[in-house]
């Protein structure tokens, strides 16, 4: 009796709000236009599903012919690829300099990490937006010393974005690296100089490889969010910076345009659902070890 | 033997400086006298003054503080059965399901679950407004609390709440008297952490707020989106000084629980 009502509630919840929502975002993505009454109009009154009438393709076979839409799915995979690369180049060093240091300031460094993990996302994004606008403190930096003459202008273009997306989501990928690299063992790069390998060889042959699951799961941490990313290209990005997170908001609010924007939603979902099982999968195996 | 060589440090202090940095530009920027965000105009404390003055950020702060209380506090309770489930219930029928329901909001991108939530609130005909905002956070916290609460719960010794059943507990009294109070750090940091993403959450309160229910962040974000601003800065410097005295002070409280229990 007790054990069933323990499975019961947080069971039931999760159904009520998490799974029966996403069905219906997928029954909606399959229904038409006339849904797209603006979530205040008087004359939408009732329920959603009495509207949906007739369930079709048709918001995919539109969406796969307008380019805006092919163009935001494979402009934000570019995007969520390249800065997770980059987050991976930047993230790599620090995580093996923290397993490096001495044991008492490890704690520290890892709270330094965190902390800001725990600070505003919004605030942190937002923080970017003084330092890269044209008249902007890296523009006044690199002009008193003489660096460039001419302001940059790096605010509302994609190089902005790689900025954002690699600030905000450094603590995702430094973690998992930190964790693995912590635990290696050091004899195994010492035998293998003792071996003949060069330290640089060493490295790669050795490091690298058992560091790979920490690599995998900082990657995924960064490319899933990264993917589906809306704040970070809102405000940082510019007018031609396409991301899917933005076009839905976009479809959502703008155009009020639901089914579309549930279609939209779909198909992001059916992009991240391999990189997710992936990601469970590695972690799973991790856990079982 | 582990040492660290110049290349080692030098990622540290250049890698810790693009973490610190931008914060604390903004932190510096907010003492700035002058309207122009990026001229130094000497020290001045008057957008924080101004901040105090603004009543929409004032109601906004008030609104995202209940509802990040709420929220966290019935996200912490269901993530505990959650993970209670995950944990302890064995095999039960829906149990994939289950699992699955409790770890894809972790990454459910946040565009979708604000999306499917506002569809669900619309067709029940719920109105849109502080309620919304709170069933919406509770549910995407839920999860973050049992991920947390359930790495406690595996690693705990399952034979002091066997003990206390043998000693004559019924289950609900073992539960509150010896596993509860064993599992309560993970509890509490479910607890900060479902607060801290209610209080820092703008898609998902963009999605499933109404008139009349403005989060700080929403309120934030609409104040961005016109540029930068000195009271912004203000406000966000408030915002991450008391962070940083939560996380501290959790930490520091964390390594005295652990301190004293580990004798």
């Amino acid at each position: 009796m007790g054990r069933r009502l323990l499975i019961f509630v947080p069971y039931f919840w999760l159904l009520a709000l998490f799974l029966i929502p996403f069905l219906m975002v997928f029954r909606i993505s399959l229904s038409d236009y006339d849904l797209a009454q603006p979530p205040y109009s008087p004359h939408f009154t009732g329920n959603v599903m009495e509207v949906v009438r007739a369930l079709d393709w048709e918001n995919y076979t539109f969406i796969f012919g307008d380019s805006l839409y092919l163009n935001s799915f494979l402009s934000s995979l570019r995007i969520a690829i390249i800065s997770t690369l980059l987050t991976l180049a930047i993230g790599y060093p620090m995580a093996y300099a923290m397993a490096r240091a001495p044991r008492g300031v490890q704690p520290l460094l890892v709270m330094l990490v965190i902390l800001p993990f725990w600070t505003s996302f919004l605030i942190r994004v937002y923080a970017w937006i003084g330092i890269l606008k044209s008249e902007g403190l890296l523009n006044l930096f690199l002009m008193s010393i003489g660096v460039i003459s001419e302001p940059l202008s790096i605010l509302n273009t994609n190089t902005a974005v790689y900025i954002g997306i690699v600030y905000a989501y450094l603590p995702f990928m430094i973690l998992p690296l930190y964790a693995t690299l912590e635990k290696m063992d050091d004899s195994l790069l010492e035998a293998a100089e003792d071996l003949g390998c060069s330290r640089m060889e060493a490295f790669w042959r050795i490091t690298i490889p058992l560091s790979l699951p920490g690599i995998i799961a900082g990657s995924f941490l960064v490319f899933i969010p990264a993917m589906g990313e809306f704040v970070i290209p809102d405000l940082l990005g510019g007018s031609n910076t396409l991301m899917i997170g933005k076009t839905l908001w976009v479809e959502f609010f703008n155009n009020r345009d639901w089914p579309v924007a549930a279609s939209v939603a779909m198909l992001l979902l059916a992009i991240l659902i391999v990189p997710i099982v992936l990601f469970q999968k590695v972690q799973e195996k991790e856990a079982g070890l | 033997m582990k040492r660290l060589s110049s290349i080692n440090i030098t990622a540290l202090v250049l890698g810790f400086s693009f973490l610190y940095l931008p914060i604390l530009l903004l932190v510096i920027y907010s003492f700035n006298a002058s309207k122009l965000v990026t001229v130094w105009g000497g020290f001045s404390t008057k957008w924080y003054g101004e901040l105090l003055k603004n009543e929409q950020f004032l109601d906004a702060a008030w609104v995202t503080l209940r509802v990040a209380f709420v929220s966290a506090s019935i996200a912490t309770v269901l993530g505990t059965l959650a993970a209670l489930v995950l944990v302890r219930a064995g095999r039960f029928r829906g149990r994939t399901l289950f699992t699955g329901m409790v770890y894809a909001p972790l990454v459910m991108p946040e565009v979708i679950t604000g999306l499917s939530l506002l569809l669900l609130f619309i067709s029940l005909g719920i109105g849109r407004g502080m309620t919304t905002i709170i069933l919406a956070h509770t549910t995407f916290a839920m999860c973050f609390v049992s991920v947390v609460v359930s790495s406690r719960l595996v690693s705990f010794d399952q034979s002091v709440e066997e003990a206390a059943r043998d000693l004559g507990c019924n289950a609900t009294q073992a539960f509150f008297l010896v596993t509860l109070p064993l599992i309560a750090p993970a509890v509490i940091a479910g607890w900060l952490l479902a607060f801290t993403l209610s209080l820092d959450d703008l898609v998902i309160a963009s999605f499933t707020s109404g008139p009349g229910a403005t989060t700080l962040p929403m309120r934030i974000y609409s104040a961005v989106r016109l540029g930068v601003s000195p009271e912004i800065n203000a406000l966000s410097t408030i915002l991450i000084v008391l962070v940083t005295i939560g996380v501290i002070t959790a930490s520091l409280a964390s390594k005295w629980q652990a301190t004293t229990t580990d004798r």
